[in-house]
């Protein structure tokens, strides 16, 4: 099966447009042959990147190469954060509309794909990584921005991947962000879409922060039962930043994100939050890794899950402080409610740390909600499913208690928290 | 002693013969107890008597098996009523140790408890304002920091923070039967004169509390009726306030002696 996808991605690759650039056309070979040649991490055995995670489903599927199609503005509204305040960027099955996107006119350039060559795929290494190749061998479109110190810190930029769910299509996304020095920006990142007919969105993000550079970073994954969502993302710190990133995931078949944090530089920040919401037969995998490698930088990772149905998480967090990192300051943990026996996840944080003169700490938990809560919560007139939903809510609202903008804060609650079944712990 | 006793009106709560058990383990062994509006009555013991079992019993806690005997508040059998309909008929427990609910706000908890109650006394729900309103009087009662209540409930709280959130609860909430379970536990004097007040304004003719304390100091705060000594899940002395006093004077082992000799 894998053989026939390759050979269809190879007569696929042979018909993309023959007239880009140089620098485009090269990049895309690089990655096509490297495809060829490691192909897609269907083998698990050995492979810690995709031990708990099988992409067989993904790729017993003939993808085809997604073609630009039209949307109607408020059909993105339904489905997407949205604020007429913001700056939005719509892409459409992996291709930017500009009819119903308004981008920036200052403080900030934002250019397509194509027009220039900038420094994409810099922080990107496919190497050893199929969909990350796959996504550079198929890059159809992308959004370059560059964010100078004086873009308005009031305007969210606000980044939809809309999934038109159109049967056996994959997309294949680029967002690039350079943050200029001394720039301070929030981003959403959000994927949305899909149908009950199979597709797969595969994206790379690439963020670079330049000294002093402030990036708050919401990426939400919210699509339907049918897709599958692949997300590799790549960010670099520079001396002084701050880079917060809180991610939200409700929705998709199986769902995937890798995010690498190279801690480059001092005296800066890194704070990944998380919440995975997972129920039915879905199936979410976080590898998320923080690499520290200069002196006097800290970091969090602070994940939660609420797995329900017969769906299963992954939470694959590691911490890496190398030899020169000294000073670091590092915490990670990840929760998890389990609200029904046949949910499983799989945890495992885990620390490497080179330099001796450190502050880290590792955790995880899974289980249910302890009975004292749930009886406390009682004793003072609140029935069992009303309890059970407060503390639900409450475990989730640890992570979104973090979200500062109102329209996004009201999306998530929304889609993530309404959208669970009525639960009732038994005790 | 038995100022209104006989007042049939007056009957909140009647504990006839009650055995009960946690995992096949017989805690209490045949408590007889009958409290009427208007009363306060403490319940002493050594650790391990069955003090705490008897309050979280009385209040519906699970994993507690009554094997025989009955609890009758109000005229009614409660002895397999959920923990939540005894509490929107009225009975409150403060608990000895307050649970921390990490992300569930104060102010979210308290206005759901109170909305509850309401809903089963055929009362509206409050609007936003006029339980923000309600909530200050009682916050003020029991001097709360404000902060606290935009808070988890209880996360962070310090000890003496969490037994005035549960005086503040029990001032709010306005019980017909208070339990007090081991409130004075943990409490430095201010601390433990704030909440003995709270629990003092609260009292009533129209209500009950019950005081479960290992020590008689909150009983120089709030003065039982009546006193009742617990020892290996019996009550095996009653007496008016005069004999937690005793108590306190002569210590748990006078007590025991004292049946073991018959007296």
């Amino acid at each position: 099966m894998l053989k026939e996808y390759l050979s269809s991605l190879d007569e696929q690759f042979v018909s993309q447009n023959q007239s880009e650039q140089e620098w485009l056309r090269s990049l895309k070979l690089e990655a096509f042959n490297t495809l060829r040649e490691i192909g897609f991490p269907v083998s698990r055995k050995g492979n810690e990147k995709w031990k708990y995670t099988s992409v067989s489903p993904i790729v017993n599927n003939v993808f085809l190469l997604s073609k630009p199609k039209d949307i109607n503005i408020d059909e993105i509204k339904k489905q997407a954060p949205w604020s007429d305040d913001w700056y939005n960027i719509v892409f459409v099955d992996g291709f930017i509309n500009k009819n119903i996107s308004n981008i920036p006119d200052s403080g900030i350039s934002v250019s397509s794909l194509g027009l220039s060559e900038n420094s994409i795929g810099e922080l990107i290494d496919f190497s050893d990584d199929g969909f990350a190749a796959l996504n550079s061998a198929f890059l159809s479109d992308g959004l370059i921005v560059s964010i100078e110190d004086s873009f308005d810190t009031s305007k969210v930029l606000n980044i939809i991947f809309y999934n038109s769910g159109t049967e056996l299509e994959f997309n294949n996304p680029r967002l690039h962000i350079t943050a200029e020095e001394n720039s301070s920006s929030v981003i959403i990142e959000s994927y949305v879409g899909g149908s009950n007919k199979n597709s797969l969105t595969n994206s790379v993000t690439e963020m670079e922060l330049k000294s002093s550079a402030k990036i708050t970073h919401y990426r939400l994954m919210s699509e339907s039962n049918n897709t599958y969502n692949v997300g590799y993302g790549r960010v670099r710190l520079s001396d002084d930043t701050e880079f917060y990133s809180s991610s939200f995931f409700r929705g998709a078949n199986i769902g995937r994100y890798d995010l690498n944090v190279l801690v480059d530089g001092e005296r800066s920040h890194c704070d990944l939050k998380g919440l995975y919401v997972t129920s039915d037969e879905q199936h979410m995998d976080n590898f998320i890794n923080i690499d520290h490698a200069k002196p006097n930088s800290s970091s969090n990772l602070f994940y939660k899950g609420i797995l329900s149905g017969k769906s299963k998480a992954v939470f694959g967090g590691t911490v890496l402080v190398r030899k020169e990192a000294q000073k670091t300051f590092s915490v990670q943990s990840d929760k998890n409610l389990i609200l029904s026996d046949q949910a499983e996840v799989d945890s495992k944080p885990a620390l490497f740390i080179y330099a001796d003169d450190v502050q880290c700490a590792h955790g995880a938990t899974a289980g249910n909600i302890d009975e004292d809560s749930v009886f406390y919560m009682r004793s003072r007139g609140i029935d069992l499913e009303a309890a059970s939903k407060l503390l639900i809510y409450g475990f989730a609202d640890e992570i979104i208690s973090f979200v500062e903008e109102t329209e996004l804060k009201n999306f998530i609650e929304q889609k993530f928290l309404e959208s669970l079944p009525s639960y009732k712990f038994e005790f | 002693m038995g100022k209104i006793m006989n007042d049939r009106n007056k009957k909140l709560l009647n504990v006839n013969d009650l055995h009960v058990s946690i995992d096949d383990k017989e805690i209490l062994k045949g408590i007889n107890l009958s409290v009427n509006l208007g009363e306060v009555h403490a319940i002493m013991g050594p650790n391990g008597s069955g003090k705490s079992t008897l309050a979280n019993v009385l209040s519906g806690r699970p994993g507690y098996s009554i094997t025989s005997g009955s609890i009758e508040y109000l005229g009614e059998n409660i002895n397999e009523e959920l923990p939540e309909i005894r509490a929107r008929k009225g009975i409150f427990l403060a608990f000895q140790y307050p649970v921390e609910l990490p992300g569930v706000r104060t102010w979210q908890f308290l206005k759901s408890s109170v909305d509850a109650i309401r809903k089963e006394n055929g009362e509206k729900e409050l609007g936003v304002k006029e339980f923000d309103q309600l909530l200050e009087v009682h916050r003020n009662k029991v001097e709360m920091n404000p902060d606290l209540v935009k808070r988890s409930v209880n996360e962070g709280f310090s000890g003496g923070e969490k037994k005035r959130n549960e005086i503040m609860q029990l001032s709010l909430l306005n019980p017909t039967f208070a339990l007090l379970d081991e409130t004075d536990s943990g409490l430095d004097i201010d601390a433990l004169r704030i909440v003995s007040n709270g629990v003092n304004e609260f009292k009533s003719e129209s209500n009950a509390v019950l005081i479960v304390t290992h020590y008689q100091r909150i009983l120089d705060y709030i003065k039982p009726d009546f006193v009742h000594v617990l020892v290996d899940g019996n009550i095996v002395k009653s007496g008016d306030g005069n004999l937690a006093l005793e108590l306190e004077e002569k210590g748990y082992e006078w007590i025991k002696e004292s049946i073991s000799s018959g007296n």
